[in-house]
């Protein structure tokens, strides 16, 4: 798909997952404007899957670990037609599939439940190595957060997977440099995280998390370094796409108020002209 | 004693939790902060600020988080360590036996927003299991407060104690039940309603449910008592066998999984002292449906009407 479309799509997908959030009054808005262009780039372009056949035993997998943006997954998931448009509108409302974070129990298209932080990784190292042992040529993708790298756990998978020589695994860090309470570099700095991560095994690339250009070209297959894992830094903006909330701590789950959300949405729109005219 | 429920304003224990530390904290210098990012979550905003240097924030990484909390201890300090209950609890359980329990750390560990207080955030945000978990572990006291009260006295207990305690803290409003000044008791049920029928067991957010259902029983002419046990770990056995002897008839109910909770330690208790029908209200082991912490406790047959009709069916049982 060319990159206008992808970008028109992630227009899309902001503006509903703005509605949803708002709607339903609970969200972690700010982690989710961040993830949306790479939710896009993988569901849109990347990844091979098929909503007629979400359990198809070669399929590419993708684990979003930051669960809290469970939100996005499911506008994507419903963009994409693994789950009905209409049933966005049931998030968080009792009994519905579309918790607050993801559960591959009940939504198709989501592999692993998350939502504590630092699960996906192990998990993902797991998925390429079974992929490894039958000779599938299906791909594993983990998107975490930057401040989820704080968690042990992820550290332990990295070692695993450079150990183990996962070149079919490819982790996308989500680097909007806050986390929930303050920013990343203040709370317990990852810096310098390419380098760490090269120091580990893994090869890295860095790329504008925002520009779909280089999403696509770093998510692509055949830029695998053979043996290696790969980890794209993706460097982001948490609430990216609405001005007063963008690289804001303040926005990590606050809920928009109508005043609010209707400028966020005019926002939202005036992006939307602005692709269509640059098409 | 004829405990009901003072008014209908309800309140957030962390407030409570945190008012009190903080009290503490200006008597004591030794006491720490300890917390996971979660300085909003845990209310540590004005803790941070007053002693910036006495507030240690690990980031995103509970293991650390408790390994910490006991280094502090053995380098003197008072830590309390802070976190959301399902995190503390679930992906720091070794770290709570090894560093903390057993090795006799005095750690204060403070499980926020315990139960189903996180509500649409699902199962992975629930802490149903923690009474569980950590009542399996030898040398760790659990204390699950009921209203703001019983959390500001137990949160000053805990700091005069000497030893592990788990300290788990809603964030659900609850309306007052004990009056100012009320002291905790380590180890001890507090009758909050005499009743000569059945006994109804609860702590946490699940005692103002229990006495409302106490009342509802009431004007159905029957007596039921009501016990608050906030000490889940060491169990007050005296209060509980008296309570089976004199009601013949007990209804445990916790925002926990009936497996291995509140209703487990009472029922071990009563099988092997008192033996009673009983009737365990609380997650009924499965996973819990999207919804808020008030629907979903209604959803387990714990409003006041669910738990009165509860003790309606035990009564039948009763010989
Ligand atoms: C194990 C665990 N600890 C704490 C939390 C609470 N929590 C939810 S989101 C979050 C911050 C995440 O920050 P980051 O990974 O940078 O995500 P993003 O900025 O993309 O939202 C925290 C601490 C959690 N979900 N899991
Ligand atoms: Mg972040």
């Amino acid at each position: 798909m060319n990159v206008t479309e992808l970008r028109k799509i992630a227009n899309r997908i902001r503006r509903r997952d703005l509605r949803a959030v708002f709607e339903a009054g609970a969200g972690h808005i700010g982690g989710e404007m961040s993830v949306i262009d790479i939710l896009t780039a993988l569901y849109f372009h990347v990844l091979n899957v098929d909503p007629a056949a979400p359990l198809a035993p070669n399929r590419d997998r993708l684990v979003l670990s930051k669960g809290h943006t469970a939100c996005a997954l499911y506008v994507t998931l419903a963009e994409r037609g693994f789950i009905p448009q209409e049933e966005i509108s049931t998030f968080l409302k009792p009994r519905s599939r579309l918790n607050g974070h993801p559960n591959c129990t009940k939504v198709p298209g989501v592999e692993t439940n998350t939502g504590p932080l630092g699960h996906g990784l192990p998990v993902g190292v797991g998925m390429a190595v079974a992929a490894g042992l039958s000779r599938a040529s299906w791909r594993t993708f983990v998107i975490t957060g930057d401040g989820e790298l704080q968690e042990g756990s992820n550290w332990e998978a990295i070692m695993a997977a450079a150990q183990f020589k996962l070149d079919s695994l490819t982790l996308v860090v989500d680097h909007n440099r806050l986390q929930q309470g303050a920013r990343v570099a203040d709370t317990n700095n990852l810096a310098p995280l390419a380098v760490k991560l090269e120091s580990f095994g893994w090869a890295v690339e860095e790329i504008d998390g925002h520009d779909m250009e280089q999403i696509c070209k770093a998510l692509s297959p055949g830029v695998a370094t053979t043996g290696k894992p790969k980890c794209v830094i993706a460097h982001t903006n948490k609430g990216h796409g609405i001005s007063f909330m963008s690289d804001d701590v303040a926005w990590h789950h606050k809920v928009p108020s109508r005043e609010q959300y209707e400028r966020a949405m005019v926002e939202l729109e005036v992006a939307r002209a602005e692709i269509e005219e640059a098409a | 004693m004829e405990l009901s429920v003072r008014s209908t304003e309800l309140h957030d224990c962390r407030d409570a939790f945190t008012e009190t530390l903080m009290a503490i904290a200006s008597e004591n210098p030794d006491v720490i902060a300890v917390c996971n990012d979660s300085v909003g979550s845990s209310k540590l905003g004005a803790f941070r600020e007053r002693w910036p240097e006495r507030l240690v924030n690990v980031g995103i990484a509970e293991q650390n988080l408790v390994g910490v909390g006991a280094g502090l201890a053995n380098g003197g300090k008072l830590p309390f360590v802070c976190a959301a209950a399902c995190f503390l609890t679930g992906r720091a359980l070794e770290q709570i036996k090894a560093d903390v329990a057993y090795s006799d750390a005095n750690v204060k560990l403070c499980g926020i927003s315990s139960g189903v207080a996180y509500g649409e955030l699902g199962p992975t945000h629930h802490s149903a299991e923690d009474f569980a978990w950590i009542r399996a572990i030898p040398n760790i006291a659990v204390v699950a407060p009921a209203d703001r009260i019983e959390t500001s006295a137990a949160t000053e207990w805990s700091a005069s104690f000497e030893g592990p305690v788990f300290l788990r803290i809603s964030r659900v409003g609850v309306p007052d039940l004990f009056s100012e000044g009320h002291t905790f008791e380590l180890g001890k049920a507090d009758m909050l309603r005499d009743g000569s029928d059945l006994t109804i067991i609860a702590n946490g957010t699940l005692t103002h449910r229990a006495i409302s259902a106490a009342e509802l029983l009431a004007r159905r002419g029957v007596s039921a008592r009501v016990l608050n046990l906030a000490t889940v770990r060491p169990i007050d056995e005296d209060r509980i066998i008296a309570a089976a002897l004199d009601t013949g008839a007990i209804v445990t109910c916790e925002e926990h999984t009936i497996f291995g909770g509140l209703g487990s330690a009472v029922a071990e208790v009563v099988v092997d002292h008192a033996p009673v029908p009983m009737k365990r209200l609380g997650i009924p082991g499965s996973f819990a449906p999207t919804g808020s912490a008030s629907f979903l406790l209604d959803e387990f047959g714990m409003s006041p009407a669910g738990i009165a009709q509860s003790a309606m069916e035990l009564l039948a049982r009763k010989a």
